[in-house]
C-alpha cells in the first residue's frame, strides 16, 4: 500500500492487516505515556481544505503518537484562500520534504489526483473527499464493529472478519463519503448491508451497490440489525425538496426513542446504534439514543486514533521500509488489546 | 510548374476506384483520363495519391476558436492551422468568445480573422440572445447580413432553456434561412453537474448530469419547431435517448438536424474513475450503451454530421480538481481517425457516407455554398487526401492547437491527413502545414450566399 484512498479497491488481507495494527496501536493509547517512536523524524502533513476539527485533530493525535512531526495546513488563512492551486499547494510540500499527506477536499477525487499526478511523492491519506469516500472513517467504524461482533460471538477480535453481521446505514447516502466507504468495506470484510434513506436520498446507480436498499427503517429493524448507523442530515436538503420537512423527515428516518424502545421489545439486546458525528440530535437521532449504553458514538472517536496510527504506521513503515522490522518490535511490547467498552 | 495547378494521381475518390484529380486556380479542372487532353496538366505539380483516399474538405459545424478574448487557449490562426491539419476546409467559430459574438461587429472580426489567417473558411456562429444570458434576442439579423453572413446561430456552453424565447429564435431566423443550434441542457436538472448520473457518478460521489436534462430539451424543440415550422439543429448529442427522440421527429418531418462529437463515439464515463479532468467534458461521456446507439444513429442518419465540439482550454484549468477544472476537449486533429476508428473500422459506414456526415451535410446545414461540394469537374477544390492505413499515436504536445487536452492521448489510431486543399490552395503537405492560402486583394467575400437549395 502506497496510499489510502478509497475502501473500494481495498483488499480483504490490507483490510484486515490495518484493523489489527490497530488493535495494537489501541494499546498504546491505555498506557501512562501514549508515545510510540515509529515515525520519528517523519514529517505527516494535515491539508484540509474544508473544516473539520474533529478528523484534522485524530489524524494530529495519531501522528504525534507515533512521533511524527505534524504540520496542519489549512485552506482558511493559507495561499489557498487566495487562489493557489492544488498543484501548488502540493509541490510546495513536496519541496518541504512531506512524507505523508492526510488530505480532506471538498472535491470528490481531489486525494486521487495527488497519487496519480507527479505533483507530490508523498503517502496521500484521504480523510473525506466531497461525496466520495471516507476510507478512515469506514475502518474506524469496521474496528468498533468488530470488537462488538467478536465480543458478542465470544471469539477474539484479531485477524476476524464481520462475516454474518447485519449493518443497516440510514440517512443522505446520496451526500455520504461515510456511507459509500462503509458500503465497499463491510461487504469486503462479509458483512450484509441494507441502506435505508428516503427515495430522494440515495444515488441513480445504487442497484448496483454490493448491499440491499430499503425505504423503510422500521421494517429493515424489525428484519434484524446488529448494527444501526445514523448518518447525518443537513437542513439545507429540507430547502432543495429532498424532502419535505425536518420533521416529516425524523419520523420516516430518524432513530427515535420510539425506534430505540423498538429494539428492546425486538429482543435485540446486542444491536449498536452508530454515529460518525457530528451529530443533529432531534433529527436523525434521538438525544435518548445517542446517549443509551448501545451507542458506540465515543467509542468511534476513541478508535478513530488507533485506525488512523495504524494506516500512517503501515504507509510510512510498512513492508518496504527499513524501519518496519524495528517498529514491529516496538510494538509487540505494546502487549494485548484491552476490551472496549461500549 | 504552374504554381496554381496540381494533378493527383491514383486517388481513391470518396473510397471508390482510383482516379486521377487535376486541381487548378481553385477549382477541380478535370477527373480521370480527360486531365490528360486538358489544358495545363504537364505543367502540374504531381501529387502520387496511391494508396489515398480523396475526399471533400472536411465542415465543422461546432468549433471552438476562442478569440477574441481567451487567446491564451487558442486563437483563430492557431485552431484553423490545427483545422487544416485535422482535414477541414471550414469551420464555423461558436460564439461563446469575450466578447460574445452577439453583434455584427465581432462575427465580422471573426470572419476577417479568419480570413487573415487563410487556413480554413472560418465561419462565425452568432449568439441567439444577448451575451448568451438567455434573455433577449441578440441582433440576428445584423449578424446574418453582415459580411460574415451568418446563418447559424447558438448560445452553445449555455442551452436557450426559455421556451419562449426558443421559439421566437426559431421562428426569426427563418428571415433569412437561419438554424438555431440548441446545446440541449435543462439548467436545473443539470446544476452543479460534473459527469453522466449513472452507476459510475453514484461510486465517485459527483454530482450526476441526466440523461433526461438532454432529452427533455430535444423533446420540448423539435416540437417547437414542428410548430413554428422552423430550422434546428442540435449540438452534441449525446444519449442512446436522443437519438430516438430524433428519430421519431424525422420520421413526423421535422426539419431538425443532428450532430455527435468524436469523443462521445469512443468514450465513456468509466474514464471518470480516474478523476483525469481531460475528460471531463459538456455534455458528459455516456455509456457504452449510449455510444451504440449513437454510432448506430450516425451510420442510419438519424444523426446527420459529426462535429467535433473542439474546446481547447490552458493547462492549468486541467491541472486540478476535477470539480475545479474546465469542460472540453480538443478535436480538430483527432476528430478523422476517431471516425475512421469508430465508424469505418467498425464497418458501420464507407468513406461517402464519411464525406456527407463530414462534409456535406455539414455546409448543408451551415449554408456554405462551396463546401462539402462533390469532387466533380468544376466544383471549389476544397479536397483531403487521406492514408487509411496510417496508425498513429496521439500527442497532444505536437499538435497545432494550443489545447494539450485530448482525451485521446497515447491511444493509437487508424488514418492520416496526408494533404488538405483549400480553395485549390494546399494548406498541408505530407501531413505537415504548408503555406495559408492568400485571397485576392478586393475580392468579395465567397460563402453563404444563399445559393444552396434550402429545405
Amino acid at each position: 500500500m502506497k496510499h489510502l484512498l478509497s475502501t473500494e479497491n481495498l483488499s480483504a488481507s490490507d483490510a484486515i492487516r490495518i484493523l489489527d495494527t490497530a488493535e495494537e496501536m489501541s494499546a498504546v493509547g491505555e498506557r501512562e505515556v501514549k508515545k510510540l517512536p515509529a515515525l520519528r523524524g517523519r514529517t505527516v502533513v494535515n491539508l484540509f481544505f474544508e473544516d473539520s476539527t474533529r478528523t484534522r485533530i485524530s489524524f494530529e493525535a495519531a501522528a504525534k503518537r507515533l512521533s511524527a512531526d505534524v504540520i496542519n495546513f489549512a485552506a482558511k488563512g493559507s495561499s489557498v484562500s487566495k487562489g493557489e492551486s492544488l498543484k501548488d499547494t502540493a509541490q510546495t510540500l513536496a519541496a518541504m520534504g512531506a512524507d505523508a499527506v492526510v488530505i480532506r477536499h471538498w472535491a470528490s477525487g481531489a486525494p486521487h489526483r495527488l497519487a496519480a499526478t507527479d505533483w507530490i511523492d508523498a503517502a496521500v491519506i484521504n480523510a473525506g473527499d466531497g461525496t466520495h469516500e471516507h476510507p478512515t472513517q469506514a475502518l474506524l467504524d469496521a474496528f468498533t464493529m468488530r470488537r462488538h461482533w467478536s465480543r458478542v460471538n465470544g471469539t477474539a477480535s484479531v485477524a476476524a472478519d464481520l462475516k454474518g453481521m447485519r449493518v443497516a446505514i440510514a440517512g443522505d447516502v446520496l451526500h455520504s463519503r461515510v456511507a459509500r466507504s462503509n458500503v465497499w468495506l463491510l461487504k469486503t470484510l462479509g458483512a450484509e448491508v441494507t441502506l435505508v434513506a428516503p427515495p430522494t436520498l440515495l444515488p441513480i446507480g445504487v442497484e448496483h451497490w454490493p448491499c440491499k436498499v430499503s425505504y423503510n427503517l422500521d421494517a429493515t429493524l424489525e428484519a434484524g440489525t446488529d448494527a444501526m448507523m445514523m448518518l447525518r442530515v443537513q437542513g439545507e436538503r429540507m430547502n432543495a425538496s429532498f424532502f419535505p420537512s425536518t420533521r416529516e423527515y425524523s419520523r420516516r428516518w430518524g432513530f427515535d426513542d420510539a425506534r430505540l424502545r423498538a429494539l428492546d421489545d425486538l429482543g435485540m439486546k446486542d444491536t449498536i446504534i452508530m454515529h460518525p458525528g457530528p451529530m443533529n440530535r432531534g433529527l436523525e437521532i434521538s438525544s435518548a439514543a445517542a446517549d443509551s449504553p448501545r451507542s458506540t458514538v465515543l467509542a468511534q472517536v476513541r478508535n478513530g486514533v488507533s485506525v488512523r496510527m495504524a494506516a500512517l504506521y503501515l504507509l510510512l513503515s510498512g513492508d518496504s521500509r527499513e524501519a518496519a522490522s524495528t517498529n514491529a518490535a516496538t510494538l509487540a511490547f505494546a502487549g494485548q488489546s484491552s476490551k472496549e467498552s461500549n | 510548374m504552374a504554381e496554381n495547378t496540381y494533378l493527383i494521381q491514383g486517388a481513391a475518390i470518396l473510397g471508390g476506384d482510383p482516379e486521377d484529380l487535376l486541381i487548378r486556380d481553385g477549382f477541380i479542372a478535370a477527373r480521370g483520363q480527360d486531365i490528360y487532353g486538358a489544358a495545363g496538366f504537364d505543367d502540374a505539380t504531381v501529387l502520387d495519391a496511391a494508396g489515398l483516399v480523396a475526399l471533400p474538405g472536411m465542415v465543422d459545424v461546432h468549433t471552438h476558436l476562442r478569440e477574441p478574448g481567451r487567446e491564451d487557449a487558442e486563437t483563430v490562426e492557431t485552431g484553423t492551422r490545427a483545422a487544416a491539419l485535422g482535414g477541414f476546409t471550414a469551420v464555423h467559430a461558436m460564439a461563446n468568445s469575450n466578447p460574445v459574438a452577439d453583434t455584427a461587429g465581432v462575427v465580422e472580426q471573426v470572419h476577417s480573422l479568419g480570413r487573415a489567417a487563410g487556413w480554413v473558411d472560418v465561419r462565425p456562429v452568432g449568439a441567439v440572445t444577448v451575451g448568451l444570458a438567455g434573455e433577449q434576442l441578440a441582433e440576428l439579423g445584423a449578424m446574418a447580413d453582415s459580411r460574415a453572413q451568418v446563418r447559424m446561430f447558438s448560445d452553445d456552453g449555455i442551452c436557450v432553456h426559455d421556451p419562449v424565447l426558443m421559439r421566437r429564435a426559431l421562428e426569426y431566423v427563418k428571415a433569412f434561412d437561419g438554424v438555431v443550434a440548441q446545446h440541449a441542457q435543462e439548467p436545473r436538472l443539470t446544476a452543479g453537474a460534473q459527469m453522466n448520473e449513472g452507476a459510475v457518478s453514484a461510486v465517485l460521489g459527483l454530482a450526476g448530469w441526466p440523461a433526461v436534462a438532454e432529452e427533455s430539451i430535444i423533446a420540448r424543440d423539435v416540437l417547437l419547431a414542428q410548430h413554428v415550422g422552423s430550422r434546428l439543429h442540435i449540438c452534441h448529442v449525446s444519449t442512446a435517448g436522443s437519438v430516438e427522440i430524433v428519430r421519431w421527429a424525422k420520421a413526423r418531418g421535422i426539419n431538425v438536424t443532428a450532430e455527435v462529437t468524436p469523443h462521445h463515439l469512443l468514450l465513456t464515463d468509466e474514464l471518470v474513475r480516474s478523476y483525469d479532468p481531460v475528460y471531463k467534458v459538456n455534455p458528459p461521456l455516456r455509456t457504452d450503451a449510449d455510444v451504440q446507439a449513437l454510432r448506430e444513429g450516425l451510420a442510419d442518419g438519424t444523426i446527420d454530421v459529426v462535429g467535433t465540439d473542439h474546446a481547447p482550454h490552458p493547462s492549468e484549468h486541467k491541472e486540478c480538481e476535477w470539480a475545479q477544472a474546465a469542460m472540453g476537449m480538443t478535436g480538430l486533429e483527432t476528430a478523422l481517425s476517431v471516425v475512421q476508428e469508430t465508424m469505418i473500422e467498425t464497418g458501420l459506414m464507407t468513406w461517402a457516407d464519411f464525406a456527407r456526415v463530414t462534409s456535406f451535410t455539414p455546409a448543408v446545414i451551415g449554408r456554405l455554398s462551396d463546401q462539402g461540394r462533390p469532387l466533380e469537374v468544376g466544383e471549389p477544390a476544397n479536397v483531403i487526401l487521406v492514408d487509411p492505413a496510417a496508425r498513429w499515436t496521439v500527442d497532444p504536445h505536437k499538435m497545432a492547437t494550443m489545447g494539450r487536452n485530448s482525451p485521446f492521448k497515447g491511444k493509437e489510431l487508424p488514418g492520416s491527413v496526408v494533404a488538405t486543399f483549400f480553395k485549390g490552395h494546399p494548406t498541408v503537405l505530407d501531413g505537415q502545414l504548408n503555406t495559408p492560402y492568400r485571397y485576392p486583394e478586393h475580392q468579395e467575400p465567397m460563402g453563404a450566399a444563399g445559393a444552396v437549395s434550402s429545405k
